[in-house]
């Protein structure tokens, strides 16, 4: 019993020596990014193409998820906490209730587009982006270290209450002008 | 990434499954662009905030990933992000009340027809 015990310990060891010489990890972790990264841009694409409105708001919400999985992945996990509030959660039912609040009789129809000529103008204002974008991606020399940078929460919290402590006061009041004003935009200035 | 025309079927297989920084940019750009077409194609006013809202999401892709892999000191690259987010907030509800205000007075979500200061 023992011996087959044993038998079975060094068979898993050896293959799981094995599958990381083979850089399977690596495989693995190039599988999640590439997975994620397909869910976002595959919804984005969807937002852009789809035809009724309401669609192009769900497939929104999921591009949102997607790069917010992508922030856990990267170790910024109160980065993808707030994506989820925030990107998933509000902006998501804001963008929804304008879609209602805004409704058009025929909703199959309700994201159009425009000619194909302008359709065709934009993809190569969209492309020559894109293509620049990459090559100066791909052919800019990065010192890649990625530093143990611990708890992000604390670090965060640390950063924005000491060194950053304007800009966080600053956005407070941008937040709280954005209220007001969104309030009184929607209610008219005479009724609020 | 060195000279591009003496890569190896090895060396792209390699740089396909180690991901790196490039590959976060790279991602960011293609969202970004996406949501640039959009932004040009689409009539609504809505459709084109959601658009928007892509192309600011695809350049905090860019922050957290400029933290995570090159060296930093401190989670600053993150934080810049996170007032992205605030400032993006904020601009997704002036954007919503300017959308619903300005279908009561016109009766249009249409970009098109929004044209009264041409002359």
């Amino acid at each position: 019993m023992n011996d087959l015990l044993s038998l079975v310990h060094s068979l898993v060891n050896g293959g799981m020596d094995m599958a990381v010489e083979m850089g399977a990890p690596d495989l693995i972790q190039a599988g999640i990014f590439y997975a994620l990264a397909g869910v976002a841009v595959l919804s984005a694409l969807g937002v852009v193409l789809c035809r009724n409105v309401v669609h192009s708001a769900l497939l929104l919400t999921a591009s949102f998820i997607g790069v917010g999985c992508l922030y856990l992945y990267t170790a910024a996990d109160f980065m993808g906490a707030v994506q989820f509030l925030v990107y998933g959660g509000a902006v998501a039912i804001l963008i929804v209730m304008a879609i209602m609040l805004t409704r058009r009789e025929d909703m199959a129809h309700s994201n159009p587009s425009r000619s194909l000529l302008h359709q065709a103008g934009a993809a190569i204002v969209a492309g020559g982006f894109l293509l620049t974008m990459a090559l100066a991606a791909l052919l800019s020399p990065f010192q890649e270290a990625p530093a143990a940078l611990g708890d992000s929460v604390t670090g965060l919290a640390d950063l924005m209450l000491t060194k950053y402590v304007l800009p966080f006061e600053v956005a407070a009041i941008l937040l709280l002008v954005a209220m007001i004003g969104a309030i009184i935009l929607a209610k008219g200035a005479d009724e609020a | 990434m060195t000279d591009p025309f003496s890569l190896t079927a090895m060396d792209i297989f390699r740089f396909a499954t180690h991901i790196g920084l490039t590959h976060y940019l790279l991602l960011a750009a293609l969202l970004f662009a996406i949501g640039l077409f959009g932004l040009l194609t689409r009539r609504g006013i809505i459709p084109a905030l959601m658009c928007v809202e892509l192309m600011l999401n695809a350049v905090n892709i860019n922050l957290v990933a400029f933290n995570h892999y090159l060296p930093m000191p401190d989670h600053s690259g993150q934080l810049m992000a996170i007032f992205s987010i605030a400032v993006a907030a904020a601009e997704i509800a002036i954007g919503v009340a300017l959308a619903f205000r300005v279908y009561r007075d016109r009766n249009t979500v249409n970009l098109d027809d929004l044209d009264h200061l041409k002359g």
